[in-house]
């Protein structure tokens, strides 16, 4: 019977809160294609390497997937508190009856049974069929070639989406149990006669409240950008975030008592068509919902920051590695080290011998394997740090920024030897008078520090020599292979001016002779087998290819996945509120049909209502954003941020496709819901 | 007199051929502009299956309904709905009040989904809400008025656009005798100086007793008709109960 009855109201609100089940089965599906990333890459040729950052990967996606959990567990332990309460009148019939708590708890927990292994059913077999496509993309991701196309199916991945779903729903079965036994028939009776209270603020206060909002996240706005080189430590943030949050919250506040007072004064549009009854509706509904509004605006916030910074990274990561490591290998050695560095004696003598004798030493003839190779020098001195660099603007400097250091060494290069480089590497090239130096650099912050130094002609003293800025600004270049823009500052110095005993490293850079990916594969892992032995650090392309292709899949697929995660989940919530509001008010606009309005004026007043309540979040969120990604921006400098805007279109099709989905969803839905039958 | 509704031998059935209901069975009438018509029946009689059928809310299964020219029982769609808010008014039990809306904006609201020029609305308002004595609960909420004072404000939006007939199911079955009697002397005045067209509902002889016409109805078929004429109040109540007593008594135990 109890059997019977719980397979009924299933069936009943089937058909009201069909977005929850879509929710759950979406959570389920996504869930699943995240954590059987690594039975996609069985269809892949993957090197060794590439299999290790698989395996991070994969790491790090189980760690996200435990935080996941609990967003999607608060979401659906919401979402069932919500439904339960809407069916308050249901249990009072049940208790009238009769029926004992104990006997709606089981009713409760069979439903909530059902409904948990229909939607894990499907949402199964749904991300079973969506990891097919994922793992296309994961193998374009690796730029991997598909070797062979199978069926796969992850049992881990299953099992662990059963585990962690199955908690959630025996949260969620206590939970009600939970609620059930507390309940009192007599609330339970109160609880459908709806006693509308209609609190109406002062409008003063709330423009007050409305200036104080706009003025506080104006100020966190700023601290973020213009101020950011102010947030020099990590708990320096917490202020604009607490900030933001607070002013959101009241910013929701006072625009719902605003709105109705400004929009009742301009009333030629107050009183045109079913504009009244839609004001009077958002009020009414905006007063309980300010809360709710600002955690849907807040989440949509995070999940545009997450997902555009990522998709940023990701892009220019991989155009950065190509660029920026335009050389096929580079071996380095450090020379001339000494006690105080902490070095043993063994290698203070080593460090006296050259890079190329040392292969000599250890048997290696670089020349069979590696063409185009070219040797210079970098040079240190201590009478030459950062500090010295900007001379008399040190003080202004570091008034802003404080957390760098100015005691650190700079490197210095022969001009000839950097134009050694730059040939190799396609830059441009430069030349000295005797008594000028250049700097090249392409870390945009390190840059903006050198280029006050450099556009008041500091002059700095090398190796006893003074030397007055060729530029007044730092010239773009590079030395060491990387994947991202880090060159704080190379010193360009006229070649006499160096000094042997105070070069630091002795490098090589070249270029496999070999041309093929593979077969440079092979060399690389001989050639660095037999370096092992030796004090030479290497730096290879393909190295670090490999980190970046790797870097940026980690980030690409933990900001997917928190980002639809978030996507879904606040506009899930907003679906299920709109969705009740609509059968709550389905009264209402039978009335409205009976005195005569027209369906279309009522759907369009429906529709302006729903749009108003998903965009009005969306919007503030979009605003908060472009802050947000402009502070992102600067923290990701050295990632390069040209790739921003193909990134935050692909953001915005994400938002268009699912927080728009679930928007046309609600609005179909209320529309079914308030049909007059 | 002009004819405003003329009910031409309307039946409503319900259910199928084995159990067949017939709510009603083949009714004529006419209703003349500026007349006040009230409709007698127990329930079950078929009275609110009647004014729900001339209202455009439920349809007929034969007959033609007229209001002025027009056959509203051939209209569809929109064209019903454009009819409802230009040519009817109406008046229900249970008063249909838009809770979140003040008074004035219920009344407004009728004028608003007709597109109605803002600029006229507020002496319209004021106009119908001095006949109504509804002047000071305007800026109220319909939580904070009393029944009376909400059929009030849904009377005056019934009536507020002009429309040629004004339809009340059972408009004082929620109050009590002081309120109703307010309210009913309100309708005698709206029909008197408004020269409102009323078709009212009831099973209540002393609300039947305002109209100038009461029309009796029994298993769906007109049983009676009795006309006010120069009767005062009193003596047409007095009317109406006898016929009451005639139809039999299982109803009318509100005496």
């Amino acid at each position: 019977m109890l059997f019977k009855i719980s397979i009924k109201n299933i069936k009943k609100s089937f058909k009201d809160y069909a977005i929850y089940f879509f929710t759950l089965i979406l959570g389920v599906s996504i869930f699943y294609v995240f954590n059987s990333i690594n039975s996609q890459t069985i269809m892949m040729d993957v090197t060794e390497r590439t299999d290790e950052i698989i395996r991070l990967l994969e790491q790090m996606l189980a760690s996200v997937s435990v935080f996941v959990s609990f967003i999607l567990g608060f979401l659906i332990i919401y979402a069932s508190r919500f439904l339960m309460k809407r069916r308050n009148k249901e249990f009072a019939i049940y208790l009238t009856l009769g029926m004992s708590k104990r006997k709606i708890s089981f009713l409760l927990f069979l439903e909530t049974l059902l409904i948990g292994l229909l939607s894990l059913g499907v949402g199964l077999v749904l991300g079973v069929f969506l990891s097919q496509l994922m793992s296309v993309f994961v193998v374009n991701l690796f730029d991997a070639d598909m070797t062979k196309f199978t069926f796969v199916f992850s049992s881990s991945a299953c099992l662990k989406c059963l585990l962690y779903f199955g908690i959630m729903y025996l949260l969620v079965m206590l939970f009600n149990t939970f609620s059930v036994s507390k309940c009192k028939l007599i609330d339970l009776y109160h609880a459908s006669k709806r006693s509308e209270k209609l609190k109406v603020k002062n409008p003063f206060l709330c423009i007050v409240i409305f200036i104080l909002s706009v003025m506080a996240l104006s100020y966190a706005y700023y601290t973020v950008t213009i101020g950011f080189s102010n947030l020099d430590t990590a708990d320096k943030i917490v202020k604009p975030i607490v900030l933001g949050v607070v002013a959101t919250f009241f910013l929701f506040f006072s625009i719902s008592g605003l709105l109705l007072k400004v929009i009742q004064g301009m009333k030629g549009i107050y009183y045109k068509g079913l504009n009244s009854f839609i004001v009077r509706q958002m009020s009414s509904k905006i007063n309980t919902t300010v809360f709710s509004m600002t955690t849907i605006c807040l989440m949509l916030f995070i999940t545009i920051c997450v997902l555009s910074s990522a998709l940023t990274i990701k892009n220019s990561m991989q155009n950065n590695a190509n660029a920026l490591a335009p050389a096929d290998i580079q071996l380095t050695k450090s020379m001339y080290v000494s006690k105080a560095e902490g070095y043993t004696e063994e290698e203070i003598t080593d460090s006296k011998v050259g890079i190329r004798e040392t292969l000599v030493q250890a048997g290696i003839d670089l020349e069979q394997d590696v063409k185009d190779m070219v040797e210079v020098g970098i040079y240190q001195t201590p009478t030459l740090t950062l500090r010295d660099t900007l001379g008399a603007r040190f003080e202004e400097v570091r008034k802003q920024y404080l957390f760098l250091r100015y005691d650190a060494k700079e490197d210095i290069m022969k001009v000839s030897d950097y134009n050694k480089i730059a040939q190799l590497y396609g830059l441009e090239e430069f030349t000295l008078k005797d008594d000028e130096y250049m700097v090249v650099a392409d870390f945009k912050s390190m840059v903006n520090v050198r280029n006050m130094g450099l556009l008041h002609h500091e002059e700095i003293e090398v190796f006893g020599k003074i030397l007055s800025p060729k530029y007044e600004e730092c010239k773009e270049g590079f030395v060491e292979l990387s994947a991202q823009h880090i060159n704080a500052g190379i010193i360009l110095v006229p070649d006499e001016v160096a000094r042997e005993e105070d070069l630091k490293i002795d490098m090589l850079v070249g270029n496999y002779k070999k041309s093929s990916k593979q077969e440079k594969i092979e060399v690389e892992e001989k050639l660095l087998k037999k370096l092992g032995n030796t004090n030479i650090f290497n730096n290879t392309k393909i190295d670090i290819l490999n980190a970046s292709v790797g870097l940026g899949a980690l980030v690409t697929f933990i900001g997917l996945y928190l980002g639809i995660i978030f996507l879904i989940s606040s506009a899930a919530i907003l679906a299920l509120k709109e969705l009740s509001e609509s059968s709550d008010n389905k009264e209402r606009y039978r009335m409205l049909r009976r005195i005569g309005t027209d369906e279309a004026m009522i759907e369009k007043a429906l529709f302006k209502q729903i749009a108003i309540f998903f965009f009005l979040p969306l919007f503030l969120a979009i605003i908060h954003s472009i802050f947000g990604m402009l502070f992102a921006n600067k923290i990701l400098e050295i990632y390069g941020n040209e790739q921003l805007l193909p990134s935050i279109l692909l953001t915005g099709l994400f938002l268009v496709f699912i927080y728009g989905g679930y928007f046309f969803l609600t609005y179909i839905c209320s529309k079914r819901i308030i049909k007059d039958n | 007199m002009e004819t405003i509704l003329k009910v031409e031998e309307i039946e409503k059935y319900y259910g199928h051929n084995s159990s067949l209901t017939k709510a009603i069975d083949g009714i004529t009438f006419t209703v003349d502009k500026g007349e006040f018509v009230a409709i007698m029946g127990s329930s079950g009689s078929g009275k609110t299956t009647l004014l729900n059928c001339i209202s455009t809310i439920d349809r007929v299964t034969s007959g033609h309904i007229y209001v002025k020219e027009t056959d509203i029982t051939k209209l569809r769609g929109n064209h019903l709905n454009r009819f409802r808010r230009e040519e009817l008014g109406f008046i229900f039990q249970d008063f249909n009040l838009l809770d979140t809306l003040t008074a004035y904006e219920n009344i407004a609201l009728a004028l608003s989904i007709q597109g109605a020029n803002v600029k006229e609305m507020d002496a319209k308002i004021k106009e119908v809400a001095g006949q109504l004595a509804i002047l000071d609960v305007l800026e109220k909420y319909p939580y904070q008025m009393s029944g009376g004072q909400k059929q009030r404000v849904a009377s005056a939006r019934a009536i507020i656009t002009e429309p040629k007939l004004v339809l009340a199911d059972e408009p004082t079955g929620a109050l009590d005798s002081k309120a109703a009697r307010m309210l009913l002397e309100r309708f005698e005045y709206l029909n008197e100086k408004r020269k409102a067209t009323i078709l009212m509902v009831t099973h209540d002889a002393f609300t039947a007793s305002y109209a100038t016409r009461v029309i009796f109805i029994k298993d769906g078929k007109i049983f009676n008709e009795i006309f006010k004429g120069n009767d005062t109040r009193k003596e047409f109540f007095n009317k109406i109960i006898d016929v009451v007593t005639l139809l039999g008594g299982d109803l009318f135990d509100a005496l």
